[in-house]
């Protein structure tokens, strides 16, 4: 993409082709022969990261939309399908959906280094602004993905967002219901952005073979921001830039498996594992961390309109940053105020990212609004202030000087990671902090054996569970996404076919139509699911003074509890992500008969010291003796409660053990293949240095 | 500029060739659940289990059609006359030689039990409908004949017996 192609091919075959197409060419002048500034450093390598990236999510996500339906009645049971029945369906959603919250740092990390290096500035700037529209489809992209599962947060984002747009005025109202096409969001607003969650993604890779272009021709900035003047400046782009780049990718891979196989629901929220509910909005509505500084701009905004406009504003105010920024010194290195103000934009950033998630209340409201002010100040008046006052330091008189001048000096980029470390572990956990609950107690964290990289279930534990669940739970609990032929599966509790085959058939399932047209009842088969105690919701409701017992197949990621400062941040390295069998495990055990002094308990509620404003309509529902057990384990509510959180663990994620066995597998490679990469990559630099 | 490790082989080399050797590996690895995905998934399996079916409606000369893991499978009770006519074809004339022993159960040679899918192109046969008082398919104008053996037409094969057993005299599982 770089005029015309140095490439000769030799082969006669291979000449004929490229006279008519001369499409080796293009590669070979894009991606060999390209020279690249030879003092790049690895922040360059998100380029190649994001690549990467949106590989993956096209990929995954073309293969999960084989499997997804996309019907208000249908998308969650089917999401809740592929992770259970698809052959590695959980590895696929999994990476889908923890792969968006890694394109949006990776995305993240590529944008601060185009800003602290300058890379906006002349003659980028049709570049910069190209990379400003493909994060703003990505931002469209990632917010009608999360809608899909149609859970929760999927159904109130969808609400939310949508309505930004009735703040238009005179046409507020109109533009929302096209944009649902119905008077709520409902089947028509899912299955639209479902084809449009499946176009932009193309639009995207469209517009990156722009963005892409546009760099091949203005050439790569810099560290130094000085551009390459001999040939001694520059290094061609295979093998130099392509092997840096892949061990960047590797690296980004182990971070990125991190979450895959072990904190797949880290930077999710519980909410959206309890299928979509028009009736009920969930406590705290919190979009998804990549959005939450801005989402703290818009609140931070007391009118409707003025909000939303800022919002907006602050993501297209980076298209005139290239002019807003006039000054010649490119690269911050060299920029003492530019520096420190960057480090300050960052914080702050951070700041509104960290506010996003908090409750609009109190502190956080002044806070936002401080904040909101100093992010667009960095834009308007600090940078074209910088550009007339700064006095920059000397720069290097070439890249190949830039290269002599830093052999040594790597401490800037550690410090760096760390910073960036840490901030998005307070992003990802802030989102826990926003759950806030008055007057309820923390539960505390009980011991599991599924805890941890090795985790296993306790098959003992899961088998008491199900008794339990049988005896006591399924009287009101319905359980509809297990089947009784998981109770047969590896990774559960270890049951033969023909035990589950047994077990089923202790069951009554309603069939039919038969050859006269009735329904009838018949023995369960393995391949039938748990019945529900009810028919239908109402019948749940009215059977039950007026709350429906909520089904239990995902209760256990569907419940969470904060975590609070600093628990999160040790939770990403400690892998802690058992708040839901630690909820059900204490809610069970939480019951009092008397309600402390002073909290008055409504007619048919009772007093539990762990749910959230302590009323719940559940009466207690285990007590000692109630069921026994053939194994000999105590018959005591701890035994019961720990059993029978093991168990819903377990049907949460029948597949957990197995995700973390190949986790295992997996880091052991990637770890040999980075360690590989990396010696690689030295001795191919070895001769460039 | 470039590094040439053509010349002689050295510990370089070596590096490079582990180094790639171990990418191709994983990448094959990582291709193995995008392939996997597409084999029918647990909730298709279990439904592919096999299904009891009642033979007491169906009268001497009637068939029925059921479906087993998605495929039409007829039964047939056949009628003495068929069940002689397809016993005394000479199986060395047929296109795909069986006899009809084989294509039944001992004891229960009346009933003729197929997948009603024709080998030809999978269209489905139309049942006592051809020459041969058994199976014709409309598509390409294949004939079975009461035993599901292919007769004549492009059909290379016979309709194929889903594995079944009796386990009373009045009722089959198939699968």
């Amino acid at each position: 993409m770089s005029g015309p192609s140095s490439y000769q091919p030799s082969h006669p075959a291979l000449k004929w082709f490229e006279q008519r197409l001369p499409i080796i060419g293009l590669v070979h002048s894009s991606f060999i022969a390209y020279p690249t500034p030879r003092n790049l450093n690895y922040w360059w390598t998100f380029g190649a990261i994001l690549s990467m990236m949106l590989g993956v999510q096209i990929l995954t996500g073309v293969i999960l939309a084989m499997h997804y339906t996309p019907h208000a009645d249908l998308a969650f049971k089917s999401v809740e399908l592929i992770v259970r029945d698809v052959n590695y369906g959980w590895l696929l959603r999994n990476m889908h959906a923890c792969g968006a919250s890694m394109f949006f740092l990776a995305v993240y990390i590529h944008m601060f280094r185009g800003l602290y290096y300058g890379s906006y500035k002349a003659p980028r700037e049709v570049l910069w602004i190209l990379g400003v529209i493909i994060y703003l489809l990505m931002m469209a992209t990632g917010f009608m993905g999360y809608v899909l599962p149609w859970g929760q947060m999927s159904f109130w984002g969808a609400t939310v967002i949508t309505n930004l747009f009735s703040a238009v005025p005179y046409f507020g109202e109109s533009i929302v219901t096209l944009l649902w096409g119905g008077y709520s969001v409902g089947n028509p607003t899912l299955n639209r952005f479902f084809a449009l969650h499946y176009l932009l993604p193309f639009l995207i890779a469209g517009v990156v073979v722009l963005h892409v272009w546009a760099l091949h021709v203005a050439g790569q900035n810099n560290p130094a921001g000085v551009e390459p003047k001999t040939e001694k400046d520059m290094v061609p782009f295979t093998p130099y830039a392509t092997i840096k780049d892949f061990f960047g990718v590797t690296c980004f891979l182990i971070f990125y498996s991190w979450f895959i196989f072990y904190m797949p629901n880290y930077l999710g929220e519980a909410d959206n594992y309890i299928p979509a509910n028009p009736a009920v909005t969930p406590a705290h509505i919190v979009p998804e961390w990549y959005y939450l500084p801005f989402y703290a701009i818009l609140r931070s905004i007391p009118n409707k309109l003025a909000g939303v406009v800022a919002m907006f504003a602050a993501i297209i105010v980076l298209v005139f940053l290239p002019w807003l920024d006039s000054a010649k010194t490119r690269s911050n290195k060299y920029r003492p105020l530019g520096k420190q103000f960057f480090w300050i934009f960052f914080v702050v950033c951070i700041g509104l990212g960290y506010l996003g998630a908090q409750p609009p209340e109190g502190v956080y409201v002044v806070l936002g609004r401080i904040l909101t002010v100093l992010y667009f100040a960095y834009f308007l008046i600090v940078l074209p202030l910088l550009a007339r006052i700064e006095k920059p330091r000397p720069l290097p008189n070439s890249i190949a000087d830039d290269v002599l001048a830093k052999s040594g000096r790597a401490a800037p980029m550690v410090s760096a990671i760390v910073a960036i470390v840490a901030a998005a572990s307070l992003f990802a956990g802030s989102m826990g902090e926003a759950r806030a609950s008055e007057g309820t107690e923390m539960p505390p964290s009980a011991k599991w054996s599924f805890a941890g990289p090795f985790g296993k279930f306790d098959r003992g534990a899961v088998q008491r569970g199900l008794k339990i669940y049988k005896e006591v739970c399924s009287n009101c609990h319905s359980l509809n996404y297990v089947a009784f032929r998981n109770l047969a599966e590896p990774g559960g509790p270890g049951y033969t076919p023909a035990q589950a085959a047994a077990f089923a058939a202790e069951y009554k399932i309603k069939d039919g139509p038969n050859d006269a047209g009735d329904m009838f009842e018949r023995p369960g088969r393995p391949a039938d699911y748990f019945p529900a105690p009810f028919p239908n919701e109402q019948a749940a409701r009215a059977s039950n003074g007026g709350a429906a017992p909520p089904d239990l197949s995902l209760i256990a990621k569907a419940r969470s509890y904060k975590r609070g400062f600093p628990w999160f941040l040790i939770d990403f390295f400690t892998q802690f992500q058992e708040q839901g069998p630690n909820y059900i495990n204490a809610l069970l055990q939480g019951y009092e008969d008397n309600p402390p002094h002073g909290v008055t308990i409504p007619e048919g509620s009772y007093y539990n010291k762990y749910f959230p404003g302590n009323a719940i309509k559940m009466p207690k529902p285990l007590s000692d003796g109630q069921v026994t057990f053939d194994d000999g384990s105590p018959t005591t509510v701890a035994q019961y409660a720990h059993d029978v959180s093991t168990f819903l663990m377990w049907t949460a994620e029948p597949h957990m053990e197995a995700r973390k066995r190949l986790g295992y597998q997996v880091f052991v490679f990637l770890i040999i293949f980075a360690g590989l990469m990396y010696f690689t990559k030295k001795r191919v630099w070895a001769a460039a240095h | 500029m470039t590094a040439s490790t053509a010349d002689h082989p050295t510990r370089r080399d070596f590096l490079f060739v582990a180094t790639g050797a171990t990418a191709a590996v994983g990448g094959v690895a990582a291709l193995w659940p995008f392939i996997s995905q597409m084999n029918p998934d647990a909730s298709t399996i279990a439904a592919g289990a096999p299904i009891e079916v009642d033979l007491t409606p169906v009268a001497e000369g009637q068939d029925i059609k059921v479906f087993w893991r998605g495929k039409p499978i007829y039964i047939s009770h056949r009628t003495k006359k068929q069940v002689e006519e397809v016993r005394a074809v000479p199986v060395s004339s047929l296109p795909d030689p069986a006899t009809d022993q084989s294509r039944t159960k001992d004891g229960h040679e009346q009933w003729l039990v197929v997948i009603g899918i024709c080998t030809h192109l999978g269209c489905i046969p139309i049942a006592h409908e051809g020459n041969y008082d058994g199976f014709f398919c409309p598509c390409h104008g294949s004939q079975y004949d009461a035993s599901g053996r292919v007769r004549q037409g492009p059909a290379p094969l016979n309709l194929p017996v889903p594995p079944y057993q009796f386990v009373s005299d009045t009722k089959i599982q198939i699968g």
